[in-house]
């Protein structure tokens, strides 16, 4: 009886059956963060949303450059010009960008200046040249601006205001309150979120029924009454400057609960699961189960919160400075701009002055998109 | 079950003693009162105040009394109905707030039904079909009603209303009804103006709820035990309604408490542009001339309205999760 069955007798090398490709092996190597890196990168409106993002935040650091005039430079000759038109060619003659100087008439009957563009008088537009003064960063002089026209009559690309202030410059000024009053705001919400709602939700008990009074004692106060009584308490005195990052920190003191809840609720149902239990009987502290095991299963929805609050608090700050609360002008802010446009004539005769409402509306979709793309990536496996 | 209610309605009265507290030190936080207001007022009008006056409403008022006093006054009144006085108006708070309050939760209740209905298909679809067009499409306009500010939408809807229909849409009900007892023709009334601040208050809710919905049911939808329902032959529909939707669920429920405050908020933004007749124009103008039991007692009652939520929303979340229904500790 012959022996049929064939044994090799080599050792047995696994990669004979399956070779991997450079490509399937970068990726079966790869650490996680790079994982999470080129699942973002999968998402085109979110990567296009983050470079908007980055802009927009970008431009507040060279507002001064940027804007074409100063931000309380005004021209009293010039009161609720309507946005000017750019053209690039003239009788079919390319002369590069410009616009056409205004008319102005004064409608005696509606007390109010009528705006005709004359088709004769040529403004040009200047790139990278003087204008107004400004202190850059409030540390050197300079008086170079990105784009700026003739000095005899003022261009205004998206209209002026009721002083005959360039609504254009304000929008980029106003980036700066607008863009950065969400980032402090935010951190203290969501450190005092993950905490209170962590601790609540992983010990249950009596810490959980103090954090559920405190959490529900601040959220069943409407936030805008509740933001109107503390500006109320707020000295009259304080400088633009405290009154700014006060109101952030009322933001991130009130926004916290909605994320409190979420996180103990979730916190609620995933300590039971196993790898709890594992982790606890190997010894690990609460702190360590709750920070190692436990938030990174759920931090896709964290993410998702923290992309919908940054705009809440954006939209908030409009919201009270509209109401005339809060932020005051001089400060300049979307919403301070926006308490200019506050009846129903404005939108009929006036729409430009509604114009740093669409700012507004880009950020928050910029953010929010940005936020989807993040919550997708956070678990790279799936 | 029954015990699990229980408990949850007597944990409620600390949270409305701790409120009440609360309100009633924010209230009393600024300096001065509204009769020192008052006297300002008064002298820049140009007109004299007799010292003796203000100081005989201030005791009439109870104003002389040391704080914690007045406030068992005004906390153990509220218990039999009794909110104060208000000074602008000189009547009692209960007077001035009468039909405003029902205005407010009939705007409030209508805009969270809206926002369901709303929220809930458009979040399924975007979830079961994610990255088509339809969930694109779907997000981005519910994104736009979150982004656009609410008092803005509400000026827009405003102008073409007027330019469309040729209405004013200021106010929710027509004048003929003000002051009148509630009866079905003001109710149909009522119905008339209130489609458009519904509206502009819940574009806002939607988009954050379409996003709850969708990404919490994405969650659960990459989970194992859906494909097993699906390799066993579980129809599509079913095998998303009866295990991935309802787990999805008790994020949505456990928000329910969290969006009573914003579109109360909401509402009063709106309300101040719309000129409705809710509590918003008047808390707001009662906050800033100090009229204090006034403003108190209604944030007490919004307070009050949200903590009734908050419970409908735990027992609901109970029901839904025995998991949370049957809470311990961990380490027992």
């Amino acid at each position: 009886m012959s022996n049929s069955h064939y044994v090799n007798e080599e050792p047995f090398d696994p990669k004979s059956i399956e070779v991997l490709t450079p490509e399937q092996e970068a990726i079966y190597l790869a650490p996680q963060r790079q994982l999470i890196w080129w699942k973002f990168k999968r998402h085109k409106l979110a990567v296009a949303s983050g470079i908007f993002l980055a802009l927009m935040y970008l431009m507040t650091v060279f507002a001064e450059f940027l804007a074409p005039y100063s931000v309380e430079s005004r021209n009293s000759n010039y009161t609720l010009a309507p946005p000017h038109e750019v053209n690039l060619f003239h009788k079919g003659e390319f002369i590069g960008p410009f616009v056409y100087g205004y008319e102005k008439e004064l409608d005696l009957e509606k007390m109010q200046r009528i705006y005709t563009p004359n088709t004769d008088r040529i403004i040009k537009l200047n790139f990278f040249c003087s204008g107004d003064t400004y202190k850059f960063w409030g540390l050197f002089d300079a008086d170079n601006h990105f784009m700026c026209a003739n000095v005899e009559e003022p261009v205004y690309l998206l209209g002026s205001d009721t002083l005959g202030r360039d609504m254009l410059s304000r929008i980029i000024y106003g980036a700066r309150i607008s863009l950065t009053i969400g980032l402090i705001g935010i951190a203290i919400s969501f450190s005092l979120g993950i905490i209170i709602g962590g601790l609540a939700g992983y010990y249950g008990g009596w810490v959980d029924v103090i954090a559920q009074r405190m959490i529900e004692v601040v959220q069943s106060l409407p936030t805008l009454p509740l933001w109107l009584t503390l500006v109320a308490i707020m000295p009259s005195n304080w400088s633009q400057v405290t009154v700014y990052f006060a109101i952030t920190i009322i933001l991130g003191l009130i926004d916290w609960t909605g994320l409190a809840r979420a996180v103990r609720s979730k916190l609620l149902s995933l300590r039971e699961e196993d790898y709890v239990l594992a982790a606890r009987l190997m010894g690990a502290n609460p702190k360590r189960t709750i920070g190692l095991h436990l938030v990174p299963g759920f931090m896709s929805h964290l993410i998702a919160s923290a992309t919908i609050t940054i705009p809440t608090m954006i939209l908030g700050e409009t919201a009270l400075s509209f109401l005339g609360l809060g932020l005051r002008a001089p400060t300049v802010s979307w919403g301070i701009l926006l308490n200019d446009a506050q009846n129903i004539g404005v939108v009929a005769l006036t729409p430009w002055l509604i114009y740093p409402v669409i700012p507004v509306i880009l950020i928050i979709l910029a953010f929010n998109f940005f936020g989807d793309g993040l919550r997708d990536a956070a678990d790279p496996y799936g | 079950m029954i015990s699990y209610i229980f408990k949850r309605i007597l944990y409620m009265i600390p949270t409305l003693v701790l409120t009440s507290i609360l309100v009633f030190t924010l209230i009393e936080l600024p300096p001065g009162d509204y009769f020192e207001s008052y006297v300002n007022e008064l002298q820049a009008a140009g007109e004299t105040v007799d010292p003796k006056l203000i100081e005989y409403l201030r005791a009439e008022y109870g104003f002389d009394k040391p704080i914690w006093e007045r406030y068992f006054q005004w906390a153990t009144g509220m218990l039999v109905g009794d909110f104060g006085y208000s000074f602008e108006y000189e009547l009692p708070v209960r007077e001035v707030i009468g039909d405003r309050l029902l205005f407010t939760i009939i705007v409030t209740f209508v805009t969270v039904i809206f926002t369901w209905l709303i929220a809930f298909p458009i979040g399924i679809y975007s979830a079961t079909h994610q990255y088509s067009w339809g969930d694109y499409g779907l997000t981005f306009l519910g994104l736009l009603g979150l982004a656009i500010p609410n008092f803005l939408l509400a000026l827009i809807m405003m102008f073409l209303a007027n330019e469309w229909f040729g209405t004013t849409i200021g106010g929710l009900i027509d004048p003929e009804f003000v002051g009148q007892p509630f009866s079905w023709a003001k109710f149909v009334s009522v119905l008339e103006h209130l489609w458009i601040p519904v509206i502009v208050i819940g574009t806002s809710g939607t988009a954050a709820m379409i996003r709850r919905v969708r990404a919490n049911l994405l969650d659960e939808l990459r989970k194992p035990y859906v494909t097993t329902a699906r390799a066993k032959g579980m129809p599509e529909f079913r095998g998303l309604m009866k295990y991935p939707f309802r787990m999805s669920l008790n994020f949505f429920i456990a928000d329910i408490g969290g969006i009573l405050p914003t579109v109360i908020s909401g509402a009063e933004i709106v309300a101040i542009v719309l000129s409705l007749e809710t509590t918003g124009p008047i808390l707001i103008q009662a906050l800033q001339s100090q009229d204090m039991y006034l403003a108190g007692s209604f944030l007490m009652l919004l307070g009050f309205l949200t903590v009734i939520g908050v419970l409908i929303s735990d027992i609901a979340l109970a029901f839904l999760d025995p998991r949370i229904r049957l809470q311990g500790g961990v380490s027992r």
